[in-house]
């Protein structure tokens, strides 16, 4: 018996040693898949999986140049790459919301975008610093349950959910970075002391998901009759088995209110770069009429904001969405965290 | 270490070594302990010191907050709440954990349940059932499922068997002479159980109830599920927002400070009492208590716990992976790679960890000495921080002053050996427990030096032990998800990250394969489990 559990034991403690072994001896395909690989571009992601993918695999294709994404969410990884500080490792960062670009900015770790892709993006969707460019848009909509509630019921304003008759009849991902990018927008565009009392109003009424998907599918569970949320969600559900939105209709408010923030997501290289060419062909590439090409045809749903580069045809155009005047390089989520933790939110 | 604790170690050895050996014992004794437990002492102090840096970084990063705003922030109707979930989930799943586990166990291990080998590796199973698996399980089965009561049912159902595997294994190897010789005596069996067996499951339930403590303190994917909100949750909320990391650290700090009640706890309630016995000898199994009336409802009560911890999770990731490869895109090439990539950190995690407890566990059972102990529990300590306050400390630590580990393997691998070094410290301090002082005092005293006796005594004895809680650490590894998102090596994904991925989109389908493979690696590991500690006895 004891003989058993000697070999045993051996086997425990040989078996990582030869499969590490022979990680490094192979060095085929799947080794290099695990490791940092020095000569690649490194890529520091919190855009979905699949946008990103796709540009990098159709970039690599494009120029030869290798890329490594490393994926993360908005926040911690802006946070990451200011603790990393001028050693960082990452090249190019793409965010989902600018908010988290606007930390690496404001902590001075960002270099210049090359001229030319400013250019190829749309007027004001590139900030004045021209630190960085927008490289997708999403727009905030309001999900509702169409068994449950009428259009007519629906708030005029996303203030409105605010009010008491909203009581546990919304629901919203207020932890998420995307949901914070909304507020942000409105603190820029209604001012703190209003932001303030909607947040209150928010931890009074709304139920709490995980994120926007969990959000959309208890609007179509009818948990909630409405719900806040991105606009992509609901379009992918759409085009694939309608599982989560069957239920559901979108209602864009419009008019300039804060429930019709767009966000951008961002794109900017690293001042600590050592592949600085390279990080810059890359952000030209997304930011391209080909790149932008590339983010429509992945499925993501999301808005190219390329120079006339056309957006999925089922979606709204980004003029019809009626956006609120909001400066998007302004943004503060210091502030907006500030606020929702002292509305006991966060 | 201090004078008086050292006298009092060598008297134990020394005392252990007059019962095996006479006289002559107590020089070689003597000699033994100086430099053998000095070193061991020194790798034991290493290691503590490692597993506290995290903490270090974290309670210094809490006080740059200052008095004033720390107070702001901690002391507000929202901390409040937190404590108060996250008290009520410790109360409602710990006791519910005890009560399932030993009842599973004595039921197993001492009635004439019919089929007992087949309930008992059933009951084991939901070990192979990561609990953010059997979570989701139950979101997609019972979705109106949430709050206190699906986080409770979840964590309940997932770490019963912490309970039930060492209070089962105690039973087994309990000679049942004792609780006789109570009965002979004059205690009627109640009490012959309450005297005799008792004390000996002491140590197994107090273990069990601070692992359980422990993880539902650290259980973060679960709860996220269950839309229940604990410290834990609220630290990786904090984290995503990521800004203002020092309200992270406070919110982490009261986190460490109810980890430290736990552990502290736990010593009082485990007691000093001594526990082996001197040699295996021969013994015969315990009689098995006749179930009669009482075999249907016991049969139906072991139904339905298999039925929600196994059944469940188990027919839900089927039916989930049965529509995933009915998709025409299905392809497993990423699956194959992400898994070997988890057993690779797994296995490397699992002898990093044992590695890392064996100086502390040997110290604190032969030795239980106030170093020894403050020496052990401090490793219990960075357990409790949800792996992502560890996987950012090390982050910090190795930015600013151990760049060329950064993002690479072996931080990693440290991050797994500091986050489940209690999983190894438990199991092997259950081996130590069954190989004594005397044992070794008498190898030696016949002529074998120190390396010696423990390859030929301790280890041999300790050798289940060991296995076990490298498997409990490899398994806890494969499905660890916070530190290995931070500080993988870039281009490294695993079974749980890419689940996590999945999930969080509620693309149930494509998170199945990921799920499916995770429960089939655990299947093996927690097999041999099963025979290590249930069997081979």
């Amino acid at each position: 018996m004891h003989r058993h559990h000697r070999s045993l034991l051996a086997a425990a403690v040989v078996l990582p040693l030869a499969l590490s072994a022979c990680g490094g001896a192979s060095g085929g395909d799947d080794a290099e898949e695990f490791e940092a690989e020095p000569g690649a571009l490194q890529i520091y992601s919190s855009q979905h999986r699949n946008v990103t993918q796709a540009w990098a695999e159709a970039f690599t294709e494009a120029t030869g140049i290798e890329t490594q994404v490393r994926e993360g969410q908005d926040s911690s990884m802006g946070h990451m790459i200011v603790e990393e500080g001028d050693a960082s490792p990452a090249d190019v960062f793409l965010t989902e919301n600018s908010p988290a670009m606007t930390v690496v900015e404001r902590a001075g770790l960002l270099a210049p975008v090359a001229e030319g892709t400013a250019a190829q993006v749309r007027d004001g969707m590139a900030p004045s610093s021209g630190l960085w460019t927008s490289v997708a848009a999403r727009s905030t909509v309001l999900v509702y349950n169409t068994d449950l509630i009428d259009e007519d019921e629906l708030p005029a304003s996303l203030m409105d959910l605010a009010d008491p008759e909203w009581d546990g009849r919304w629901g919203a991902a207020p932890g998420g970075a995307d949901f914070q990018a909304i507020v942000a927008g409105m603190v820029a565009d209604q001012g703190e002391e209003a932001t303030s009392a909607w947040l209150d109003g928010l931890a009074e009424n709304a139920e709490v998901y995980q994120n926007n998907i969990a959000t959309m599918n208890a609007v179509n569970a009818g948990e909630v009759p409405v719900g806040i949320m991105y606009h992509y969600y609901w379009y992918r559900d759409q085009a694939a088995d309608k599982e989560g939105s069957a239920n559901t209709a979108l209602h864009y408010f419009g008019g300039e209110d804060p429930g019709a923030f767009v966000s951008l997501s961002a794109g900017g290289v690293l001042a600590s770069s050592d592949m600085a060419d390279e990080a810059q062909q890359f952000l030209a590439y997304v930011t391209s009429p080909e790149g932008q090409q590339v983010l429509v045809e992945s499925g993501s749903m999301e808005y190219a904001v390329g120079v006339d580069v056309a957006s999925d045809p089922a979606l709204p155009t980004l003029e019809e969405l009626e956006a609120p005047p909001v400066d998007p390089f302004t943004l503060d989520s210091d502030q907006v965290v500030d606020l929702m933790t002292d509305a006991g939110i966060l | 270490m201090p004078a008086s604790s050292r006298t009092r170690a060598a008297a134990t050895a020394a005392s252990g070594a007059r019962v095996a050996t006479g006289t002559r014992g107590v020089a070689v004794a003597r000699r033994g302990i100086g430099a053998g437990t000095r070193g061991v002492v020194a790798a034991a102090t290493a290691v503590t010191a490692l597993t506290v840096l995290p903490l270090l970084v974290v309670l210094a990063d809490a006080s740059s907050a200052g008095l004033a705003e720390a107070a702001d922030f901690l002391l507000r109707p929202r901390v409040g709440e937190l404590l108060g979930s996250t008290g009520a989930l410790v109360a409602v799943t710990v006791p519910a954990t005890l009560v399932l586990g030993t009842l599973a166990a004595w039921v197993v291990e001492r009635t004439a349940l019919p089929w007992p080998g087949l309930w008992r590796t059933l009951l084991l199973a939901p070990l192979a059932v990561p609990a953010f698996v059997s979570a989701y399980a139950w979101v997609t089965v019972a979705p109106w499922l949430d709050g206190l009561a699906g986080a409770a049912l979840v964590t309940t159902l997932a770490y019963y068997p912490f309970v039930f595997l060492p209070v089962a294994a105690l039973l087994r190897a309990l000679d049942p002479s004792d609780e006789e010789v109570a009965r002979s005596l004059g205690l009627s069996p109640a009490a012959a159980v309450v005297r005799t067996v008792l004390p000996r499951l002491l140590p197994a339930l107090t273990g069990g109830a601070l692992l359980v403590t422990l993880h539902l303190l650290a259980e973060y994917g679960v709860l996220e599920m269950m839309r229940f909100q604990t410290f834990t949750t609220a630290i990786m909320q904090r984290y995503a927002v990521g800004f203002a990391d020092s309200t992270g650290s406070l919110l982490a700090s009261v986190l460490l400070t109810l980890c430290l009640l736990a552990l502290t706890l736990e010593v009082v309630a485990r007691g000093r009492r001594r526990v082996a016995r001197v040699g295996s000898g021969a013994q015969r199994p315990a009689p098995r208590a006749a179930l009669g009336a009482w075999t249907v409802p016991v049969l139906a009560g072991l139904v339905a716990v298999v039925a929600l911890a196994l059944v469940v999770p188990v027919g839900t990731v089927g039916r989930w992976l049965l529509r995933a490869l009915a998709e025409p895109d299905a392809s497993s090439a990423g699956l194959v790679q992400v898994t070997v990539a988890t057993i690779g950190l797994a296995l490397l995690g699992g002898l990093a960890a044992i590695v890392a407890a064996l100086p502390g566990a040997w110290l604190v059972n032969r030795y239980r000495t106030t170093l020894a102990v403050l020496l052990e529990r401090a490793t219990y300590l960075a357990s409790a921080l949800p792996g992502v306050v560890v996987g950012l400390a090390l982050v910090t630590i190795a930015v600013d002053w151990a760049r060329p580990v950064y993002q690479t393997t072996w931080l990693t691998v440290l991050a797994y050996a500091i986050l489940f070094l209690p999983r190894a410290m438990v199991s092997l301090r259950a081996g130590l427990a069954a190989a004594p002082p005397e044992l070794s005092e008498s190898a030696r005293s016949l002529g074998l030096r120190g390396p010696a006796t423990l390859v030929r005594v301790v280890l041999p004895l300790m050798a289940p032990s060991v296995l076990t809680g490298f498997v409990l650490v490899t398994l806890a590894v494969s499905t660890e998800l916070t530190a290995t998102l931070l500080l993988a090596p870039t281009g490294t994904d695993t079974l749980a990250l890419a689940f996590w991925r999945e999930t969080s989109e509620l693309d149930y389908a494509a998170a199945a394969p990921y799920a499916a493979v995770m429960i089939a690696l655990s299947v093996p590991l927690t097999l041999l489990l099963r025979r290590h500690v249930l069997e081979e006895r």
